[in-house]
């Protein structure tokens, strides 16, 4: 399928590169809504591939790229069922995201994630599935899971743990502080700092950019350079059920329920 | 001079810090500067969530060149201590 026009994201090629565009409000949360529609891109790209040489994933939400994962719907959900339900349930969500950001990890062509505005959890977790992040100069980067009782569970540490040093990512996760773009290019997560509401016409360059090399050695650098780490993948998210089920969670998330702030779990 | 947590502080560049902020925050915000003073609760008084207070706090970190961890601004609401807060980074 060469365009995809859906409820949470679209799809189409455009000169070679697919761009793929969340634009679900409020700002692009990971819930079933967006997951169904993640899983069916991800299922059309041995197609898109004979047609594409890059993949650029962005926001068309002027908030950010992604919040992270729909808290509201996660603790909706989870309202309605109790114990091992629960558990199950939990799984099943965790498992079908691990799919869809390995899918996007190893997708066969280099991929490049144009990140603007906020940069959270989920959606952190989702740009660190690309090869290049782009970064708006107003991106903001956070792990805030630790004030709610969790870890991030979209495969977030190991893959930080890939592309740095031990220390940023504990800085990142254990603090839950937010970072700015020219910081996280500091800390080696971002490549390119562009000026307000650039970052997707620098993608679509950098995209013009990779077409001109052979993509089987592109694609055989990628795999060299960045193999995915799937031992610590499957451990997060024993770890992240594991805390998912304690009462500190519930409440945490009630919290956030409850409160009609934005990000009521920050400063 | 003053000292805020423990930092001797001098008030003539605090005072110009609060100025930046406060004009920083009117330019962004599109409210007139007039209307903005140092003991103002700036979610009230600019009408902001907490996702509008992070954008500020990137403008504030591009404007002075400076780091300042969100869990430093906990509790943090009127724009005399946010330029504080920023103060002490400089």
């Amino acid at each position: 399928m060469k365009t995809f026009p859906g409820k949470a994201l679209s799809w189409r090629v455009e000169d070679g590169a697919i761009e793929l565009t969340l634009d679900y409000p409020p700002c692009n949360e990971i819930g079933l809504a967006m997951l169904a529609e993640l899983e069916q891109f991800v299922s059309a790209l041995s197609s898109l591939r004979t047609e594409a040489h890059a993949l650029i994933i962005s926001s068309a939400r002027s908030e950010g790229f992604c919040a992270g994962g729909d808290l509201r719907e996660l603790f909706r959900l989870s309202q309605q069922v109790t114990g091992a339900k629960r558990l199950s349930g939990l799984r099943d969500f965790i498992e079908r995201i691990h799919a869809v950001m390995n899918a996007l990890d190893e997708a066969p062509f280099t991929t490049i994630a144009a990140v603007n505005g906020l940069t959270f959890g989920g959606g952190f977790e989702l740009a660190l599935t690309c090869d290049l992040i782009i970064a708006d100069k107003m991106a903001r980067f956070c792990f805030p899971e630790l004030r709610l009782g969790l870890i991030p569970g979209f495969g977030g540490i190991p893959r930080l743990k890939r592309d740095l040093g031990n220390g940023v990512v504990r800085d990142l996760v254990l603090t839950g502080r937010s970072i700015n773009a020219a910081k996280a290019q500091t800390a080696g997560i971002v490549s390119q700092v562009t000026a307000e509401g650039d970052a997707l016409r620098v993608a679509r360059q950098t995209a013009a950019q990779l077409k001109k090399f052979d993509r089987n050695t592109a694609l055989a650098a990628k795999r060299f350079i960045k193999p995915i780490p799937y031992d610590e993948l499957r451990r997060e998210i024993e770890i992240f059920c594991e805390l998912f089920m304690r009462p500190a969670v519930e409440k945490g998330l009630r919290k956030f329920v409850e409160s009609k702030d934005a990000l009521p779990y920050l400063p | 001079m003053r000292s805020i947590c423990g930092n001797i502080v001098d008030m003539s560049s605090l005072q110009s810090t609060t100025d930046e902020v406060l004009r920083l925050a009117a330019e962004h915000f599109k409210v007139p500067r007039e209307q903005l003073t140092p003991d103002d609760d700036f979610f009230k008084k600019l009408g902001i969530n907490s996702l509008q207070a992070l954008d500020l706090l990137t403008r504030i970190e591009h404007h002075f060149h400076i780091e300042l961890p969100d869990y430093e601004l906990q509790g943090v609401s009127d724009f005399r201590t946010l330029a504080e807060r920023i103060q002490l980074r400089l």
